[in-house]
């Protein structure tokens, strides 16, 4: 809690180690044959045009063509031979590679184990190893090799491969999904195009069935998005941004379905402002979540409402029980304090099923957890849910079973016991408990303890019961129907859930896919819009913030304008970054409801919502599912954000060089006309001397040296000057630099005072030469008339400075640093100072470029201005003895 | 062998500005040369068989072909003195002129008496390959290139033998610039990887035994960038 920005320590060490090292790109797959390594290579070629030094260290093209097409034009680093059984190409030869230094290195089937004997048993350990000498890699896997998801992935495929890359390892990564849709992958399949790994083809019609692919496609998708999570959120901690991220607290608040949930928000949320940390709203999804009435999903759905306006940010998770969700949760979110409702249950239920705060203290130990009376305006709970009553049919379906039993059991009465023949009963009670629920169980439970009694209980066909013992065939029925109801009861709820959230799962990769395939932000606004309006089945507009307000840009179905009242409602909810219009709490009035669209830049426009029949837009139930979409929303902005800003920073570049081009283009074009009239006057003045050739020479010579400082300056302006670097001996800087401007100088006399066995300097000579130039420049045009101006040389503990020194009127005082800015001349001087203002912007661009250091300063005695040059001891050669002379 | 006997030499001028040309030409007529011109590299070949100057001015940009390539076909096809032009900051282009063959190198705007300056060295060291010259003065400086000996104010100077061998690098084109990669190539023969630095070292000793002001050299002149050049007795 001590600074409001402190940053998290362990993302900056993350990011810093990433720094220094190479990057590592991976083209993720969700199967093998969907393009991985053609993509790469696609790539890695585009990064050669662009001038990175890339080379293959290892490619598998398993035969294909179009494959081998695209290795033709790259260098490839040939493999190790590997005396392994006589079998493949060898292995990636990691040392010649690390001995090449390139920038970027292809290397294709990141999970692949080594040969026996190998540096390395693992293939992304050499990459590792790559990546740490600082080389760029381009990497493929496929889905099924990444540890954690090996296990899910075996579980459906019934393909287990033995070859997997640690999570760590994508989770440093850039990702690219290579994706194709299932069936075409299908249909390559077919067609023999897609190489099957020893691993896949014992079960190879299996691997490749249509849910199969798509199931694995997804998972890609989301690994893909998961690590863009990841490392969104570490840059986002690292930097700081939006000063959240305080002090490491964050808090945790687990809310049910009940009104008084929304209690527990508003104390977490008052928590959160006092430790200044962010915090969540969290639902623990279990079993019982599926019985929650339309009402509690209201309620539920209201209390997150109340979260994400109190800005807090809510999260559903599906977890056994809420002990265990609450514990992996927290640990996930890294929460320091939780905040729950204290149930008002009965003793017996807490002695039953322990209290959920007894048990939640015992499983974290290092986190506070707050306690607060929640259910106190709690309804009285129903003790008992009965379930549905279900249809007819169900209950016909029963009688009838029982019918055929009782029918059987006539025929068989005479050849086994009676008691058996109540077993046959257990048949149609079971089955109806399994398949209709409860109280059909029960219904078939009495009906036929019924048959049994009227049909072979003696005395038979009546009701009564002779035999006491029979009674306990008549409870055992009635018994088995209870639990076996409950049993099914609780198989088909879990089934409903996975169903249902394997449903919500679907629909949010599949609108994720569909913000995939958008390349440019129009196409993604008119894809979120059609998406989110087919799932709700609603109209949709989509606005962004401009200068005259909410800008409508896209629609479906396309709408053309809004009225004021949306319009005033959109901009509210762009401002406060809450929702707003019908079915919020502000500006109700609105026929649209308008929700934001975060992204870690603030908010980026919002998302408008409308019914044709003018109802509620959404029901309070839909609104998490609409939170995850805008989530989703939001991460494809920013992705197209991040491509536009790399497209813009390109433009930038290539605007930079047209410019330069042209300045130098210019510049030339210049030159050539002044070199003629310099040398025309010159033979001008040669032939018949007269005053107006030497004004014409002198001032074509100024032009040149404007022109020149112009595109000195260009050069400075753009940045990364090119160096080439040199022993320099000053003298012969002094002595040139004092050559070219003799007649700037006029009668100024020179003065060098340099040190005799002043050491020689590592600069460029030729800007060093530019920098003595314009001081001397300066110096002849502020200097007093017939002043000298002396150029002193001395060597300093650590640095060697070299000062043009002028005797005159000196800085203003004041303006010693200024006077290196773009554009500053001296003031405070009523000669006529004729310069282009550039010339000491110049010195110091160019000292800078060579990481010398410059700096202006008045002095006293005699009075004038003294500009010194330093030259850091990195730059300064250490004086050779004669031995060391070959 | 040019037969041409006296003052009247004929110099090539290569470049594609008329203006340009008009200029040289204007000024080389005043010292007493004949001119050909061409404004193109092809124009240039031409001109070289069919008139075979004595010297040619070569402006590095041409339309047609980068003036770099021509360096080495000049040099092949004629035995003309070759001065190239070339913008100011293009100092590696002009190494590479020299390294390529080139004589001497001017850099726009240059003025006349300069232009003029070179050319009469690139005629004096024509004679001097023909003729053979072994004395050469430098401010008060004397070389004596084939007794090896340097004297100052006629006073011996003792230098060693990197040193005179540095020295007679320069003394053997006096006026022409000599870029550091021949004077190292001379020097130290036997290295593969030369540096600078060695050079720089050895000319600050050569300009303290032979200069009299060594802050302000006036007999080795720095070229930035480019080499050194020993300036003449003539103070050209």
């Amino acid at each position: 809690m001590s600074e409001p920005e402190r940053r998290d320590p362990e993302a900056y060490l993350r990011q810093a180690a990433r720094e220094g090292r190479g990057r590592l790109k991976i083209f993720l797959g969700a199967a093998p044959g969907v393009g991985k390594t053609y993509e790469m290579l696609i790539d890695g070629m585009q990064r050669l045009k662009a001038g990175v030094d890339v080379v293959v260290g290892v490619v598998e093209t398993h035969g294909r063509r179009e494959t081998e097409a695209l290795l033709h034009g790259h260098e490839v680093i040939s493999r190790r031979a590997v005396d392994h059984q006589g079998h493949g190409l060898g292995e990636m030869d990691l040392d010649a590679i690390l001995a090449r230094r390139p920038g970027l290195v292809l290397v294709d089937e990141l999970a692949h184990s080594n040969a026996p004997g190998s540096r390395h048993p693992k293939r992304y350990q050499d990459v590792e190893e790559l990546l740490d000498a600082g080389i760029d890699v381009y990497s493929t896997v496929n889905i099924q090799h990444v540890e954690s998801l090996n296990d899910v992935v075996a579980s459906f495929t019934r393909v287990r491969v033995r070859e997997t890359v640690p999570d760590s390892i994508l989770e440093t990564a850039e990702i690219e999904v290579v994706d194709i849709p299932p069936d075409e992958l299908i249909d390559r399949l077919k067609e023999g195009k897609v190489y099957i790994p020893a691993e896949a083809s014992r079960a190879l019609n299996h691997f490749f069935s249509k849910s199969n692919l798509t199931a694995l496609r997804e998972m890609a998708l989301r690994r893909a998005a998961q690590a863009v999570d990841a490392q969104m959120l570490d840059y986002v901690r690292a930097h700081a941004l939006a000063g959240s991220f305080a002090a490491g607290e964050r808090v945790v608040v687990a809310i049910g379905e009940l009104p008084s949930a929304q209690g527990l928000v508003r104390a977490a949320k008052r928590l959160a402002d006092a430790l200044k940390a962010p915090w969540t709203a969290v639902h623990i999804e279990t079993q019982r979540s599926l019985a929650f009435t339309a009402e509690e999903r209201g309620h539920l759905a209201d209390t997150m409402a109340l979260a994400s306006r109190l800005g807090g940010t809510t999260a559903t998770i599906p977890a056994p029980s809420v002990v265990a969700g609450l514990r992996q949760y927290a640990a996930d979110a890294r929460a320091t304090q939780i905040v729950i409702g204290k149930a008002s249950r009965s003793w017996w239920f807490e002695l039953r099923h322990g209290s959920v705060v007894d048990r939640l203290v015992r499983a974290m130990e290092d986190v506070a957890i707050h306690v607060l009376p929640g259910d106190r305006f709690a309804p009285p709970r129903r003790t008992a849910r009965m379930g549905p009553w279900g249809k007819p049919a169900d209950y016909l379906w029963s009688t009838a079973m029982i019918a055929l039993m009782t029918a059987i059991g006539r025929l068989l009465v005479q050849t086994i016991a009676l008691g058996n023949i109540a077993l046959l009963y257990l048949v149609p009670v079971m089955f109806a408990a399994a398949s209709f629920g409860l109280r059909a169980g029960l219904f078939a439970g009495l009906l036929s303890s019924l048959a049994y009694n009227f049909f072979f209980l003696p005395p038979t066909g009546t009701l009564t019961v002779s035999n006491p013992e029979n009674v306990i065939s008549i409870l055992v029925l009635l018994g088995v129907a209870i639990v076996t109801s409950q049993f099914a009861a609780r198989v088909r709820a879990q089934a409903d859930l996975a169903h249902g959230s394997a449903r919500q799962n679907a629909a949010l990769a599949g609108f994720s896919r569909q913000l995939t395939a958008a390349s440019s932000q129009d196409e993604l606004m008119h894809a979120i819009c059609a998406e989110v309006g087919r799932m709700f089945d609603v109209r949709t507009v989509l606005l962004l913030p401009s200068p005259d307000g909410p800008q409508l840009r896209a629609a479906v179905p396309p709408e053309d304008r809004l009225e004021q009242i949306e319009k005033a409602a959109a901009q509210w909810a762009m401002d406060n970054e809450q929702p707003a219009g019908r079915g919020s709490s502000t500006l109700t009035a609105s026929d649209w409801l308008f929700h934001p669209l975060r992204t870690t830049r603030g908010v980026l426009g919002v998302l408008g919502l409308a019914r044709e029949d003018a109802g509620e837009p959404l029901r309070s139930d839909q609104l998490p599912l609409l939170m995850s979409l805008l989530d989703q929303a939001s991460i494809a902005f920013d992705r197209m954000a991040l491509e536009e800003e790399m497209l813009d920073a390109r433009q930038i570049r290539e605007r930079d060089r047209l410019r330069s081009a042209l300045l130098s283009s210019v510049g030339h074009d210049l030159r050539t006309p002044l070199t003629t009239i310099i040398s025309a006057a010159h033979e001008l003045k040669r032939q018949h001397p007269c005053d107006l050739a030497d004004t014409v020479e002198a001032e074509a010579l100024r032009l040149t040296r404007f022109v020149a400082n112009l595109l000195d300056m260009a050069r400075v302006e753009a940045g990364a000057l090119p160096l080439k670097l040199e022993p320099v001996d000053l003298f012969d800087a002094v002595a040139g630099a004092v050559h070219d401007t003799r007649q700037s100088l006029g009668r100024h006399e020179v003065k060098v005072d340099i040190l005799p066995d002043i050491p020689l300097v590592r600069v460029d000579p030729t800007l060093l030469h530019h920098i003595l130039i314009n001081l001397l420049d300066n110096a002849g045009r502020y200097a007093d008339p017939d002043t000298p101006v002396t150029i002193q040389g001395q060597r300093l503990p650590g640095a060697i400075t070299l000062s043009v020194i002028d005797q005159g009127p000196g800085i203003p005082p004041g303006s010693e640093a200024r006077v290196f800015d773009t554009f500053t001349r001296m003031e405070g001087s009523d000669r006529a100072k004729h310069g282009t203002g550039l010339g000491l912007a110049i010195v110091k661009g160019f000292a800078e470029a060579m990481g010398l250091g410059v700096s202006a300063a008045n002095r006293a005695n005699p009075p004038g201005a003294c500009f010194t040059l330093r030259f850091p001891q990195a730059s300064i050669l250490s004086p050779l003895a004669d031995e060391d002379m070959p | 062998m040019t037969t041409r006997s006296s003052g009247r030499h004929k110099v090539l001028i290569i470049d594609d500005e008329p203006q340009i040309r008009r200029l040289i030409h204007a000024a080389l007529t005043r010292a007493d040369h004949a001119t050909v011109e061409a404004a193109n590299a092809r124009e240039a070949l031409d001109k070289l068989r069919e008139e075979r100057p004595d010297i040619c001015l070569l402006d590095l940009g041409l339309p047609d072909r980068d003036g770099l390539e021509l360096v080495p076909l000049i040099k092949r096809d004629s035995d003309a003195s070759l001065i190239v032009i070339s913008a100011r900051d293009a100092t590696e282009q002009k190494v590479a002129a020299l390294d390529l063959g080139a004589d001497d190198y001017l850099t726009k705007p240059f003025d006349t008496d300069e232009m003029l300056a070179r050319v009469r060295v690139a005629l004096r060291n024509r004679m001097t390959k023909d003729g053979g010259v072994s004395m050469v003065r430098a401010g008060d400086v004397a070389i004596d290139l084939m007794a090896r000996i340097v004297t100052r104010g006629g006073q011996e100077v003792h230098l060693t033998p990197k040193e005179y061998g540095v020295l007679a690098q320069l003394a053997k084109y006096p006026g022409r610039v000599i870029t550091h990669q021949q004077i190292m190539a001379q020097v130290w023969p036997n290295e593969h990887a030369h540096h600078v630095e060695y050079l720089r070292v050895l000319v600050r000793t050569l300009r303290q035994k032979l200069e009299d002001d060594p802050q302000r050299p006036r007999i080795i002149a720095n070229e930035l960038g480019i080499g050194y050049r020993l300036k003449e007795a003539d103070g050209a």
